[in-house]
């Protein structure tokens, strides 16, 4: 009997069993208020007389959208206008990335430059742009580019082809005629045939020591190849130019100005953050190892490649993964300037002319929380690769 | 940002509010002695504000006629400045009790998004302004132009219908802000600026130079504008409702700012005599006292001397009334008030 008590006690007072118990408190809690949370909202939108669900995704959106990436009309459905927002703010996103990285990669390696005027520059660059508000210099980019720019009529041209007025950035459109796929397959070999000499490459150079030009051949292989098909096929392609029909250019490509003035402010903007990071991750390496690089004689340019980069990408890498969430996030201050991305075209004007703010704020709150997640992973898989062996 | 805020808010206003306390905004109004008024971030004669921060317009006045109506006073009104984007949500999430902000009565805002319509007190079309310079002199000649327009309005819709109407080709540039789209318009990212045609009228003054720019002839669409309140409180919606017809009605019987005090003592017709308060018992009706039309018109005035006070041809909006879709309707208009009896 005793024993029997005891035993509950210590089970009682067991930290693993207390731990479990608080747990499945808290869980049931969280579930609890959960479920409130949703009956509750259900049921205040049924009594207020809103409309509710995703039915509305698929009925016509009947409002048009200023720059589409896909086919739209104001008989699409809601549906597509989210994807056309989607599709727009990938695109932001994406060139504002490629453009930030750049940039910050070429600002913070100034900021070292031993050169006291070019250092100086990169330092006022970076302490003016990130110690100024986002949306500021968005309006000031978006106002500073219409003011700057000519009307239609007055276009700035090159080759009469390129035209630049406030209305965009025209420039002409490859049409590929018939016999031009020929050209697609044959590039995408040359690509991977392209990768597995660089593969092969690396493996001989560690079996043997030797080193192949794996870099210059692949290039002159997809570059030949492409201009040889391109001859023989008797050039399948053709450009559609701009021309100034009424107030506009019609065909060719169109840039207009909203996308101009965002991508360059996000990329400036987030550039300045990103230099940090890649000053502090070079700073990172200690001199030692440029010491021992050049006393088994490397060369200068091997030593920042061999040694220094791969060395400070570890430490830039994670850093440099909440810069590209951050840039994805600020992009959707674009509804400021109407470039029509996600948030403007679908939290905004599908919002209104449904009135279901909690669906289509959920599916705007899941997107961007997918684009941050999978950045993140894309970044850690590279940041896995660019490890030392062995280090943990 | 303000949007996300109020976005925020309504979210988490229809999450947690519970029904149980939903009780009637008239008494929560009575009680707190005030209520909130949504109205536009700057209108000018439908509601602006000046340097001290006092509203302003035909929207503001009927805000200040339910406050008359209610308070015998009109300006127990707080007015909260929105977007066209955030207004539906700021009502929805009782951030305000009355939204008086150009809002165009349609079927899917009143059938979908939980609003009730206590009426029209400006009836509205949508047009185009273009830069005199431009040439152009019909909306039939804008084949290819960049619009500029205002995000979360009727206005992107019916300019999609025209154009694809018409079989012609546009570019629309949407902005959250009226202040936005005036700027980008003024900087000439657009050809035209489209929005209800008093609401061109009204910005045109913020432009640089007025003078330099044209409303094209054309109305494109109907725009029925007036107050909006929450659905499910009738009693609520009632009083907002007739407020707004009291002035249209006090105009009709010729009861006016500047005449009620002397009218009202002397009057021996009975629909003036209950416009008055002194017969017929409307204000119980409503649960507001006697004098609540009485007071409408003395302390705001009737519909016309509002009309003529903001966006009448003396002041800067300068919109005729005259021949306009917002006459009485004994002068060839459509202002029709149901009897206040």
């Amino acid at each position: 009997m005793e024993t029997d008590k005891s035993r509950i006690g210590s089970f009682l007072f067991n930290r693993s069993v207390q731990g479990v118990f608080y747990q499945l408190i808290t869980l049931g809690l969280v579930a609890l208020g959960i479920y409130y949370i949703v009956t509750n909202t259900a049921r205040n939108m049924l009594e207020r007389g809103l409309a509710s669900g995703f039915h509305f995704l698929g009925v016509e959106s009947q409002f048009d959208i200023g720059m589409t990436l896909i086919e739209y009309s104001p008989t699409s459905t809601y549906f597509d206008s989210f994807i056309v927002g989607l599709l727009n703010t990938l695109l932001v996103a994406g060139i504002g990335i490629l453009f930030a990285t750049i940039i910050g990669f070429t600002v913070g390696i100034m900021r070292l430059s031993s050169n006291w005027l070019i250092a100086k520059i990169a330092e006022a660059y970076v302490e003016i742009l990130r110690n100024i508000p986002l949306l500021l210099q968005i309006f000031f980019w978006y106002f500073a580019v219409l003011r700057a720019l000519p009307k239609p009529k007055q276009s700035l041209e090159l080759y009469d082809s390129f035209f630049l007025n406030n209305r965009g950035l025209f420039i002409p459109d490859t049409v590929f005629g018939e016999g031009s796929s020929i050209i697609f397959y044959l590039l995408w070999l040359t690509i991977i045939i392209s990768i597995g000499i660089f593969i092969w490459a690396k493996r001989r150079q560690n079996r043997t020591g030797e080193r192949f030009p794996a870099f210059y051949v692949s290039t002159a292989l997809i570059l030949g190849t492409f201009f040889i098909s391109l001859a023989v096929t008797g050039f399948p392609v053709s450009f559609e130019y701009p021309e100034l029909k009424g107030f506009n250019f019609k065909g060719g490509v169109k840039l207009i100005p909203e996308l101009v003035a965002l991508t360059f402010a996000l990329a400036m903007y987030t550039a300045s953050f990103i230099a940090e990071v890649v000053r502090g991750g070079i700073m990172a390496v200690s001199k030692g190892q440029t010491e021992a690089a050049k006393s088994v004689g490397l060369k200068q340019n091997l030593i920042l490649r061999l040694i220094i980069i791969p060395q400070a990408l570890r430490v830039i890498v994670p850093p440099l993964t909440n810069q590209y969430l951050n840039l994805t996030k600020n992009s959707s201050l674009a509804a400021a300037i109407a470039y029509p991305d996600l948030v403007l075209v679908f939290a905004g004007t599908a919002l209104m002319q449904t009135g279901q703010a909690i669906e289509i704020i959920g599916m705007v709150m899941g997107v961007y929380l997918f684009l941050s997640l999978f950045t993140s992973l894309i970044m850690n898989l590279f940041n896995r690769f660019m490890k030392v062996d062995g280090e943990r | 940002m303000n949007t996300m805020r109020i976005t925020f808010l309504g979210l988490v206003c229809s999450v947690l509010m519970v029904p149980a306390a939903f009780a009637g905004t008239l008494d929560t109004v009575k009680s707190q002695g005030f209520f909130n008024c949504g109205v536009s971030q700057g209108v000018p004669g439908f509601s602006n504000p000046d340097e001290n921060g006092n509203w302003s317009g035909i929207d503001v006045d009927v805000c200040r006629a339910v406050s008359a109506a209610i308070f015998g006073d009109p300006d127990k009104v707080k007015y909260v400045p929105l977007t066209a984007k955030e207004r539906f949500t700021a009502l929805q999430a009782g951030e305000i009790d009355v939204l008086s902000r150009n809002t165009t009565w349609t079927l899917s805002r009143d059938a979908q998004i939980g609003l009730e319509f206590a009426g029209v007190n400006f009836y509205d079309g949508q047009g185009f302004m273009v830069r005199k310079d431009s040439g152009i002199s019909s909306a039939m000649e804008l084949d290819g132009a960049s619009v500029c327009t205002n995000l979360g309005t009727t206005t992107e819709l019916n300019m999609a219908d025209f154009f694809r109407a018409n079989g012609m080709a546009y570019e629309p540039v949407v902005f959250e802000k009226a202040d936005e789209v005036v700027n980008a318009y003024d900087e000439g990212r657009c050809d035209t600026y489209t929005t209800d045609k008093s609401g061109l009228a009204a910005q045109r003054t913020k432009l640089a130079d007025p003078d330099a720019h044209v409303v094209l002839p054309e109305t494109i669409s109907k725009e029925p504008l007036g107050p909006v309140v929450r659905e499910g409180d009738g009693d609520w919606a009632d009083v907002v409702r007739w407020s707004l017809n009291a002035m249209i009605e006090a105009e009709e019987f010729g009861l006016t700012q500047s005449n009620a005090q002397t009218t009202c003592a002397m009057t021996s017709n009975p629909v003036v005599a209950r416009l008055c308060g002194k017969e017929g018992g409307t204000g119980a009706g409503l649960n507001l006292g006697e004098s609540w039309s009485y007071d409408i018109v003395t302390m705001v005035g009737n519909y016309g001397d509002v009309y003529e006070k903001h966006v009448g041809e003396n002041t800067p909006v300068g919109l005729a009334r005259a021949g306009s879709p917002n006459a009485s309707y004994k002068d060839g208009g459509v202002l029709y008030a149901p009897p206040a009896r």
